[in-house]
């Protein structure tokens, strides 16, 4: 069954490993360089956040670890093979912003879906997805229908989805990006219990600064145009590992100090173009700002 | 159940005072029976003679059957075709859309030479290409539905190209497959109707009409049309009761 050859994948060495990637698209208005030079490792069980203002081209990073995009040049290995093969192989779990539901498929059903088109057995297939509803606590709501569920028990619903296959990697987009700020830190919490029940790495695609510094290990801070990593934020030293956090560290002064690390890291990349000491320019392009622009780059 | 009589009661009682008014006016106008007959002459008509009115029915409601089924089944899988194969997609749509615009009633004469004037079949055909082509069009539409949060899902799930198509792609067509069908059935009945005034064998509600009247029969003419109309709903209201069932957790 290949449910249980996914215990056996590998958990040494590096979940994802990015190198020199690069990617252009071609659109009518011309080429976009969405990628620049990009090197990133996650290791087994790490939880590394990818974040950066829009047009950083995180998503797309994301995309092309999951095969979903092809890169223009540079390597892409997920525990070893090539992005492709383990995407033919399932190595990876993946949970967008929407949750991706299927209507007219029953909760349990559309958890099952994966494993469906895996050939795995009806009796195996409900055996897991009464284990994974039992996981993100949605037991009851096995035998309703998506549009009967809430937006926040819905990608409750994806991301027990993502597990089915008992992945060790996620790869997320976004996917507490539509919810509520309550309904987001509740989700927060309960993925740091799953990751740490599951072991699995995580790749998490956000714009929330304090969202990336409650989940992950390592932040890596992207900036746009080309899409750059401008800087790798290790929240770990400060907070330990991610993946024995609780709630209560969100009002530890540790997190203000990973959450104003970041910032800075982030407010450094979006003012890079003009001042060398990007950190200190914490303020948008305004008023005051386009004075500061004149008065150090006198054209 | 109180919502139900509240929705319906108004449309009925409508209904009644119009057929009333109708049998008011006949009466006291002296209207005559070839301009309009009473609605009391047409119901005469219709309970002695209904036997007669159930067999042409059949006769109808049979060929229009037969016609519903092909071309929902031929409108359902070109459209599979086209929507597989790019060539074949640009091939038809041109003809599909010249399809449409043909009164394809008006081809029922020329079938008729073609497949000798005692067979059904010339009906058949009509009601079949008259249904294929809303089929055909909503199922195509329907069939492009998929969004990408889900295709992204499917390719990552690595799932082959009948897996996408079981899993995701008809599933979503479904309830514009059933709005084609549902268009369909009263069309199908319309147009195996229409071609009996053609000519070919007699026996449908349609033949039995033109007789009638031919006949200066006004209030029999009518009763046939009665009929028509009922079956013609039946049609409808079976299809939308088949929709409502098979798209109960399907919400667009």
């Amino acid at each position: 069954m290949s449910s249980g050859r996914k215990n056996a994948a590998p958990t040494t060495g590096a979940a994802v490993s990015v190198g020199r990637l690069d990617k252009v698209f071609d659109t009518k208005g011309g080429t976009v360089h969405a990628l620049q030079g990009i090197d990133v490792e996650v290791a087994a069980g790490e939880f590394v956040s990818l974040i950066g203002p829009s047009g950083c081209g995180k998503s797309t990073l994301l995309r092309i670890i999951a095969d979903l995009e092809q890169p223009t040049g540079g390597t892409v290995t997920v525990f070893g093979k090539d992005a492709r093969r383990a995407r033919l192989d399932q190595d990876y779990g993946i949970a967008f912003q929407q949750s991706g539901l299927l209507g007219w498929r029953t909760i349990a059903a559309n958890i099952e879906l994966p494993l469906e088109l895996h050939g795995v057995g009806a009796r195996d297939r409900h055996a897991r997805s009464a284990e994974l509803l039992d996981l993100v606590g949605l037991t009851e709501f096995a035998d309703r229908f998506p549009d009967q569920l809430s937006g926040g028990m819905q990608q409750r619903v994806a991301i027990a989805r993502s597990l089915a296959e008992r992945p060790n990697l996620l790869l997320m987009d976004e996917p507490f990006g539509a919810l509520d700020e309550m309904t987001r830190e509740r989700m927060q919490t309960e993925l740091v219990r799953i990751c740490a029940e599951t072991g699995a790495a995580v790749v998490f695609v956000t714009h929330s600064i304090p969202e990336a510094a409650f989940l992950s290990d390592r932040v890596v801070v992207m900036s746009p145009r080309p899409g750059r990593i401008q800087r790798v934020v290790d929240v770990d030293v400060d907070l330990g590992p991610a993946h024995e956090r609780t709630d209560a560290l969100r009002e530890d002064r540790r997190f203000f100090g990973a959450v104003t690390a970041i910032r800075e890291a982030l407010h450094a990349g979006s003012a890079s173009a003009g001042t060398p000491d990007g950190a200190q320019r914490i303020t948008g392009p305004t008023g005051p700002d386009d004075r500061h622009d004149r008065l150090t780059e006198p054209a | 159940m109180s919502t139900i009589a509240r929705r319906a009661l108004p449309p009925l009682a409508l209904g009644a005072v119009v057929i009333l008014l109708w049998q008011v006016l006949v009466v006291a106008l002296d209207i005559n029976a070839y301009v309009l007959p009473s609605p009391a002459a047409i119901l005469t008509q219709v309970t002695s003679y209904a036997p007669i009115l159930i067999g042409a029915a059949i006769v109808t409601g049979t060929n229009a059957l037969i016609g519903l089924v092909v071309g929902t089944v031929l409108g359902i899988v070109l459209a599979l075709v086209a929507v597989s194969s790019r060539v074949f997609d640009e091939l038809t749509g041109p003809l599909v859309a010249a399809l449409a615009v043909i009164p394809i009633v008006a081809l029922a004469p020329v079938l008729y030479t073609m497949y000798g004037a005692d067979v059904q079949l010339a009906r058949q055909v009509v009601a079949g290409v008259s249904v294929f082509v809303p089929v055909f069009i909503n199922t195509l539409r329907g069939l492009r539905q998929t969004t990408p949060v889900h295709r992204d899902l499917m390719r990552a799930y690595a799932a082959g190209r009948w897996q996408m198509m079981r899993t995701l792609t008809l599933p979503t067509a479904r309830p514009f497959i059933f709005t084609g069908v549902r268009i369909a059935s009263s069309l199908s009945v319309i147009a195996a109707l229409v071609a009996e005034y053609f000519g070919g064998p007699r026996g449908g509600l349609g033949t039995f009409i033109t007789s009638s009247v031919s006949q200066s029969d006004y209030a029999r003419a009518w009763s046939y049309v009665v009929a028509s109309i009922l079956l013609g709903l039946i049609f409808y209201v079976v299809a939308l009761g088949i929709e409502v069932f098979a798209l109960r957790h399907q919400r667009t």
